[in-house]
């Protein structure tokens, strides 16, 4: 019985077979490609687009000021004067508070969960510290603000004051009154943002070390921490201190949390207790009262600049030293 | 003390130390979300998600900064997905042959990490000034940018799991590269593809410094697009900063949900990740 | 498991093979083939004919080439950046190397099956379809005839014709293989290209695909690398021999196992090395 809607095309091999130089339909393909490649282009000019875009914004500035701009640390929008020197300090110094204190945590906890806790509960707490940094930069804002400032102003900066206030040289940076919003508890929030991050990347350098290498040391009777100090990390030296870098990176450009808790002041102080600015919260700070084409929006502007130089470079060496030894 | 005796109660104290430190972090997260929880469902009523924010004494609720984070997220979702997805595919499938290749991966990872309110600023100065103002447009806009490399990133990785042998059958039955990637690369990845984009959803939802800098926020109910959207985010940071004790109530509030629905996604994503590597 | 090469030639001979003709238009002739990845040359001025409608079998030990040569008959290499080839590969007196030759098109007509079962992640359905699809605009009757036609083909029609929109991916090993084959087939190709196609398989399957090798000759040229000179001799007409990317033998099946002419080949066979 032989089915009518059949053609006899649908089965069997045909006799003619096109010619290997005909048809093909590749002109769908150069079209794809074009786009993939033209997608991948904007990336790039994305990034070109805002450097480009900063730099001019922020050009007025320069030539009212020229590079004074970058070492004065007057900032009056009153007299139409401006300069970077708080902010770039500001900015300096709650990132190295963060990275000091985040560096040495972010170690413990990579010790823990590598060679320390029970295989069950690693994936768990893993991923219960990679929630951490999941949390917007505003809750930890708000968070830093109404509940860790209070109690800084209350328990922690008069017990430093009290241990190392008298000390001769540091006891500068504990001496002043102990507002709770200042250098100090900003750069505290921020090690606390980065610390999952960073944790993160040194689990996963420390698992890239070939476990032969960490076997062959405990066979000679080292003890874990010796095995993770002493093998581990040497092995992962570079992509370690770029992981540290993309820390310190993503630290200096952190917003929200540290307006919160920063206390807002433009100016310098030796204690670290006091309040101050860094780039990120002046421009959130002062950009409400910055009209478009004033001078002000200017500063602010090259501010972004300077600090899109800074991350840029910060996070590009970071990047080379984490890629490059990670993927060999 | 012997030195071996010496090094094990150094390596013990080590271990406590650490133990202690993973502790904290994790009683850190605790003390955030208790904190978000005891200030915040206080304030959580229905009126929070069905009223606008109102002048104080007035009540209020959170509504219209609700609904502009979902459109303002959503609208960047739109515009960012395909483009990472695309950027994505290329630098997983002409990676190898394209010489600009390896220059746009290092791009898209320093942009990854860039600080959120230089984007603002960067949208500020070619969206809001030359079209004369803030707007929902330009907050859409400036988180498509902060996203984007999130999902460029994914797509990636997740194209760069799907087994080269699936790929090489594809074009071993005569298929164009076009019908290997739609049909069985992206299927492949879909997963993968669509964690990615989870996870830039919570990222999008949770910045603020964009947003101040293009749209900026508003007290009313509005769902122009050209004009200033409120937003979750830009609410809760001029709320938590009044002296009014009923508006930080409402911050609370906000930042509860802000963290329950970001902590959710997230959450959501691991484990569709653990599934697609599982397999 | 270690037949002699006398045994073997012998069970070439008796398995009922009709001869090669040596005046017949062979399907594809490869003349002076050259191959490199990148500055490295793998395959050195190869030249063979496969004849059309028989099973050639491509043999040799590790790294030898075989496969290399297998990926140049359908334009493979061509994914790879550094891969080149050059001389000439004549399918029907067409040589498809050439830079103006469509790789889509060469596919349609040169079709492979790997050695790990690769069936896509969608339905048994799916699967077929999607090569149909790539090419041909069939009504609903015609595709679900083609696809019932290249499952029959490839023996598994009867264990999958209850669950065909159900996942590929939960067939067995074996079957998976033979659905794979049954995709290459839908696209009506000329010449089917088989890597190592039972290596990841046990040796009921192994047993069933030699089968359909044996069946699929009738309309379609072979050419299968294999490991296991056993399969080749049983299942191929023309046997060639490769080591170090170059072909020391190539010649009738029968011939190669009983009588080789190569001293390296008649090593290789007797198990010497490799």
């Amino acid at each position: 019985m032989t089915d009518q809607t059949i053609s006899p095309n649908a089965v069997g091999l045909s006799a003619d077979q096109p010619s290997i130089f005909e048809g093909g339909g590749l002109w769908r393909d150069k079209l794809f490609h074009g786009l993939l490649i033209a997608s991948g282009a904007l990336v790039l000019v994305l990034l070109g687009a805002i450097l480009v875009q900063l730099f001019l914004g922020g050009l007025p500035v320069l030539k009212a000021f020229g590079l004074e701009f970058l070492y004065s640390a007057v900032w009056n929008p009153v007299t139409d004067k401006y300069g970077a020197a708080v902010m770039l300090y500001g900015t300096l110094v709650t990132s190295v508070i963060a990275v000091v204190v985040g560096v040495p945590v972010s170690f413990g906890i990579a010790f823990f969960l590598t060679e320390v806790a029970p295989q069950a509960v690693r994936r768990p707490i893993g991923m219960a510290i990679q929630l951490l940094a999941a949390v917007p930069s505003i809750i930890f804002g708000m968070w830093g603000f109404f509940v860790v400032a209070p109690l800084m102003a209350s328990h922690v900066e008069p017990v430093l004051a009290t241990i190392f206030g008298s000390l001769p040289v540091i006891g500068v940076l504990f001496s002043g009154a102990p507002m709770g919003t200042g250098v100090l508890t900003a750069g505290l929030i921020l090690a606390l943002m980065i610390v999952p991050f960073m944790t993160a990347m040194f689990v996963e350098i420390i698992e890239s070390v070939p476990a032969m290498l960490k076997e062959s040391a405990f066979g000679i009777g080292a003890t874990t921490w010796e095995v993770f100090k002493d093998v581990a990390l040497p092995f992962g030296r570079t992509a370690l201190v770029g992981a540290m870098m993309l820390g310190l990176g993503r630290a200096l450009g952190e917003t929200m949390a540290v307006t919160f808790v920063i206390g807002n002041a433009n100016r310098i102080a030796a204690s670290l207790f006091a309040p101050g600015a860094s780039i990120a919260s002046t421009i959130a700070n002062e950009f409400p009262e910055a009209g478009p084409g004033s001078l002000k929006l200017n500063a602010l502007l090259e501010l972004g600049f300077l600090l899109f130089v800074i991350s840029f470079l910060v996070l590009a060496l970071a990047r080379w030293m984490v890629r490059s030894r990670l993927k060999s | 003390m012997t030195l071996l005796r010496r090094r094990t109660v150094f390596d013990s104290m080590m271990k406590i130390v650490a133990t202690t430190l993973a502790v904290m972090m994790i009683a850190v997260l605790a003390w955030i979300l208790w904190t978000l929880f005891y200030r915040g469902l206080s304030a959580l009523s229905f009126s929070v998600f069905t009223q606008p924010t109102l002048p104080p004494g007035k009540g209020g609720g959170m509504a219209n900064a609700i609904v502009g984070t979902l459109i303002q997220v959503g609208l960047s979702v739109v515009i960012a997905a395909p483009i990472g997805v695309m950027a994505g595919t290329y630098l997983a499938e002409l990676g190898n042959t394209s010489k600009i290749a390896g220059t746009v991966r290092f791009i898209n990872d320093v942009l990854l990490s860039a600080p959120s309110i230089l984007i603002g600023l960067f949208v500020y100065q070619i969206v809001v000034l030359p079209f004369g103002g803030f707007s929902a447009w330009a907050g859409a806009i400036s988180l498509a940018i902060v996203i984007l490399p999130v999902v460029v990133r994914a797509t990636e990785d997740m194209m760069r799991l799907v087994p080269g042998s699936l790929r090489e059958a594809a074009f071993a039955l005569g298929a164009s590269h076009w019908m290997v990637v739609s049909s069985v690369m992206w299927r492949a990845a879909r997963a993968g593809i669509v964690t990615g984009v989870l996870l830039a959803v919570a990222r999008a939802a949770g910045e603020t410094a964009p947003l101040l800098f293009t749209s900026l926020g508003n007290t009313s109910w509005s769902f122009d697009m050209t004009k200033p959207m409120a937003s979750l985010p830009i609410a809760i940071y001029n709320y938590a900063g009044s002296p009014y004790d009923e508006w930080v109530a409402l911050a609370w509030a906000g930042a509860l949900i802000i963290t329950v629905g970001v902590l959710t996604l997230n959450i959501l994503s691991r484990v569709l990740i653990a599934g697609v590597r599982r397999s | 498991m270690n037949m002699s090469a006398t045994d073997m030639g012998m069970m070439a001979s008796i398995s009922g093979r009709t001869a090669l003709d040596p005046t017949a238009e062979p399907k594809i002739r490869i003349k002076n083939l050259d191959f490199y990845y990148g500055d490295h040359k793998a395959l050195h001025a190869i030249d063979m004919d496969v004849p059309e409608c028989r099973v050639t079998a491509m043999i040799g030990p590790s790294g030898c080439g075989k496969s290399t040569l297998l990926r140049v008959l359908n334009r493979m290499y061509d994914l790879y950046p550094g891969q080149r080839a050059t001389g000439e590969v004549l399918l029907d007196g067409e040589n498809l190397i050439d830079a103006r030759a469509k790789p889509t098109v060469v596919r349609t007509r040169v079709g492979m099956v790997f050695q790990k079962p690769t069936p896509f992640p969608m339905s048994i359905w799916d699967n077929i379809a999607y090569g149909i699809k790539l090419h041909e605009r069939l009504s609903k009757a015609d595709l679900e005839a083609r696809i019932e036609w290249c499952l029959s083909k490839a023996a598994i029609w009867n264990e999958v014709k209850d669950r065909l929109h159900t996942s590929a991916l939960g067939l067995s090993g074996g079957q998976q293989q033979r659905l794979c084959i049954a995709r290459t087939i839908a696209v009506k190709p000329e010449v089917i290209l088989l890597d190592e196609p039972t290596s990841a398989l046990d040796p009921i399957s192994t047993a069933r695909i030699e089968e359909l090798v044996d069946e699929l000759k009738s309309e379609f040229t072979i050419v299968i690398v294999t490991h296991n000179m056993q399969q080749a001799a049983r299942c191929s007409d023309q046997t060639a021999f490769f080591l170090l990317g170059k072909l020391i033998e190539v010649g009738p099946t029968a011939d190669m196992f009983v009588s080789p002419k190569e001293q390296k080949t008649q090593d290789y066979i007797t198990g010497r090395f490799g």
